[in-house]
């Protein structure tokens, strides 16, 4: 006979619903009060799409949807909508994001607070279903704001509070999230969705100011400019996105006071990172089966720990820089590749080494590639990553090696 | 600390609802006693096509810890129940992204559960279901496989029924008052649907199945080739081209050998070689060149590679000479052709019992039975005005008298 367990109950103002990743950002994008959004189908976004049309029809969200002919004007529409005013939702996943490349480059110079979800899916070639992370950061040098989360839940909180951020008149930049395809838009767990009181009080609405585009406010968007501008419109934007920093810790402090829940560090999740020797990373949804094999170690008396980075653009360099420097060893494993790269490493292993590159203690990294094109990354992975950091730790110094594991070799 | 998974394998497409109808039922009714859970789908399975097996899960656990514990994987590796929502499933499953042809029980643990939606009895199921090397539990409902669309569900009761029949295999996990309480509350929650899920509970049939029983067939499968091995550039061999059958004469495509797909199909053709025309058609029209030209110039089905998907049926000019019959009145994929020229009379018996069979050859998908159109289309205008179709049972139940 099972073990007869208390209902847990819904936190105060909060209904309690069983949704997917995809589902609970359409539950915020209803909350949020959406004006516009644009369509086009590909796995695994089109959940969320399919999910604000649903929205939509029964009548809980009265928003422009507007199905595009590609990515390309799907992106494009949204960016138009938001100078005008409009609150505005867009997403792909994989090669529909890259379809749709000449608009994510023109979107942050613009100044556009457009918010986003990325799928995270493979790029072709193959065709392929399962996450890959390559797609979200192929934009990642380009003034977009870039967070991976890991629950529906989290899902779900992300979509308001990135809202809050990129609407801020110090940020207006665009945001996008990301969502492990599968493991996050296709699963349903129990979430809890704020009432609408609340979520006002959180949320603001859209106020574009001075660069709102309207017969009122005559202005010119995105004049031909060259050498003898162009520089210091990338340093606009530079400045944007390091004020974001301050945004982000205000708008998570925010939420905590209105919903009474969130994260403390808004930047990344620390598990079990107090007393550990070896830090393992990983962005989104890898930190499950992390998470529980870090369980099993600890069982075996290994102090292992995970950090899972959530926003990667703007990088929080110093924060997670003295969170990594009290380990013995760090072992980054990565769910993209970054082909020829230094030490051919995957993207985020390569942003760490920099990061540490001035910090005074540097313990020996250690770089894997797992679970491409949505390969399960097993508990055995996981411990086996560890095995090789604990030594790295012993020997004390990085393999300079990248290990690629679950790989039929 | 305790927690329950539960497979659904389930045709795509046209039971896609119901399956995730199943596990959010779980979920939910689990949820009453304070679980945590989570329902999704095999995601290779995901770009479903008719038919094709797929499958969902759902896992509770006490706490959220338990759940993670239990879900850290792509999908699970052995569960409690195993649910079948169409019988023709238990010839085994070869889905989307599989490699090889997985028996039905495969994931059950041992001592576990096999559900199964049908109406035969447990000896003609096991002629079909692989022997396992675990004793386990085969539970049947009395009911016909459910099949609708992708947009649209048939209210005919099954998820709630399977829902009643679990509480009756896991009671410590899913109680019935929490299962008819969730269906209640549920989006497609009725009153009707909550009597439905207390009958199946009551009258849940239960067999102990032993290691000894079941088919001894085994199931085929292949090694994934390592990275080095692999040909570059994204780049597979093609099919080579085929032979003839036999003294020079006849055609047989070579086929895919590790992917054969004949566990797509709920419905196979049986043809009356001595109706034939030759003209060709179902060999040129079959999607996916299951046809063997005979050196007579005749087509034999080859049923490792046919989907059933009835457009030979549907192209054949020749009358009664190409019937889909349902795939639960076979037990293998022997080539009728070789069977006729054995013995034609034995053949015409066998043959003629299959098409003969209303219960045989009666749709599992689309229309019921060859013909429903044109005796409706009759109907309609002998009596002036009426509505054509008859609906499917379930569908229009709430407006019946």
């Amino acid at each position: 006979m099972a073990v007869e367990t208390k209902p847990a109950g819904a936190v105060a103002d909060h209904k309690e619903m069983l949704i997917s990743g995809s589902e609970a950002c359409a539950e915020a994008l209803t909350l949020a009060d959406l004006d516009v959004v644009t369509a086009y189908p590909i796995r695994p976004y089109d959940t969320v799409m399919q999910a604000i049309a649903k929205k939509i029809a029964n009548g809980h969200l009265e928003a422009e949807y507007i199905v595009a002919e590609g990515e390309h004007s799907q992106f494009e529409i949204v960016k138009h909508a938001s100078t005008v005013g409009a609150r505005v939702f867009c997403g792909s996943s994989g090669v529909g994001w890259m379809y749709a490349m000449e608009c994510l480059t023109v979107t942050p110079p613009l100044r556009v607070p457009m918010v986003c979800m990325v799928g995270n899916r493979a790029l072709d070639d193959p065709g392929a279903f399962g996450v890959e992370h390559n797609d979200a950061l192929v934009v990642r040098d380009l003034g977009w704001l870039l967070i991976w989360v890991d629950t529906a839940q989290e899902m779900l909180d992300t979509t308001l509070l990135a809202y809050r951020i990129a609407e801020d008149r110090r940020v207006f930049l665009p945001i996008a999230i990301s969502a492990d395809g599968a493991f996050l838009t296709h699963s349903q767990t129990i979430c809890q969705v704020p009432s609408r009181a609340l979520v006002d009080k959180f949320l603001p609405r859209y106020d574009r100011g001075d660069l709102l585009l309207h017969p009122d406010n005559p202005i010119t968007v995105a004049p031909q400019a060259n050498e003898d501008w162009v520089i210091e419109i990338r340093r606009q934007n530079d400045e944007a996105m390091k004020r974001a920093t301050a945004v982000i810790d205000e708008a998570y402090a925010d939420f905590r006071k209105v919903m009474g829940r969130g994260p403390e560090n808004p930047w990344f999740e620390e598990y079990m990172t107090e007393d550990a020797e070896i830090i393992l990373i990983g962005m989104g949804t890898i930190s499950l089966p992390m998470k529980v094999g870090i369980r099993n170690m600890r069982a075996q008396g290994k102090k292992v720990g995970l950090i899972r980075p959530r926003w990667f653009r703007p990088f929080p360099t110093e924060r997670l820089v003295k969170a990594l420097s009290k380990a013995s060893a760090i072992g980054v494993i990565d769910r993209d590749y970054s082909f020829g790269s230094p030490f051919n490493s995957g993207v985020v292993a390569n942003e760490i080494r920099a990061a540490m590159y001035n910090a005074d203690k540097r313990p020996p990294l250690l770089s894997f590639i797992c679970g491409l094109g949505g390969r399960e990354v097993t508990l055995e992975d996981v411990a086996k990553a560890a095995d090789m950091c604990y030594a790295a730790a012993k020997a004390g110094k990085s393999d300079p090696k990248t290990h690629w594991l679950g790989v039929r070799e | 600390m305790a927690h329950f998974t539960c497979e659904v394998v389930y045709r795509g497409i046209f039971q896609k609802n119901l399956a995730a109808r199943i596990c959010r039922g779980i979920v939910l009714s689990a949820r009453k006693a304070g679980r945590w859970g989570i329902a999704f789908g095999r995601y290779g399975d995901s770009p479903q096509r008719n038919g094709i097996p797929a499958k969902d899960f759902a896992i509770v656990a006490d706490s959220q810890e338990e759940l993670e514990q239990n879900m850290a994987r792509y999908e699970p590796k052995e569960v409690d129940v195993t649910i079948c929502v169409d019988d023709t499933l238990s010839k085994g499953v070869e889905s989307w992204a599989w490699y090889g042809l997985q028996p039905i029980n495969r994931l059950t643990v041992s001592g576990g559960t096999v559900l199964m939606t049908s109406l035969q009895s447990p000896a003609a199921l096991l002629k079909d279901i692989h022997k396992k090397e675990a004793p386990y539990t085969l539970a049947l409902i009395r009911a016909k496989a459910s099949f609708s669309g992708l947009w649209v569900y048939k209210e005919d009761h099954t998820e709630a029924r399977i829902l009643g029949a679990l509480a009756k295999i896991q009671p410590e996990f899913l109680s019935l008052d929490a299962v008819c309480q969730a269906i209640q509350e549920a989006e497609w929650g009725s009153d009707l649907k909550v009597a439905s899920a207390r009958k199946a509970h009551e009258r849940l049939e239960t067999q102990p199945i032993k290691i000894t029983e079941g088919n001894a067939e085994i199931p085929y499968a292949f090694e994934k080739p390592k990275w080095w091995e692999m040909r570059e550039g994204v780049t597979i061999p093609a099919i080579p081209i085929g032979k003839p059958m036999e003294g020079g004469k006849g055609y047989v495509p070579e086929r895919n050998p590790y992917f054969k797909k004949y566990t797509t199909r709920t419905m196979r053709p049986v043809i009356d070689f001595d109706k034939c025309v030759k003209c060709t058609l179902c060999w040129i029209q079959c999607p996916d060149s299951c046809f063997d030209v005979t050196p007579e110039g005749l087509y034999d089905a080859n049923m490792e590679s046919c989907c059933g998907c009835g457009v030979c049926e549907a192209v054949c000019p020749a009358k009664d000479c190409v019937t889909m019959v349902r795939e639960d009145a076979f037990e293998d994929n022997a080539s009728q052709w070789e069977m006729w020229r054995t013995d034609k009379a034995k053949y015409t018996t066998w043959m003629t019992d299959k098409i003969h069979s209303k219960e045989h050859i009666t749709r599992s998908h689309g229309f019921r039975f060859r013909g429903q159109y044109e005796e409706e289309i009759k109907k309609d205008l002998e009596q002036g005005g009426i509505e054509i179709t008859a609906g499917i049972p379930g569908e229009n139940a709430a407006g019946k008298k």
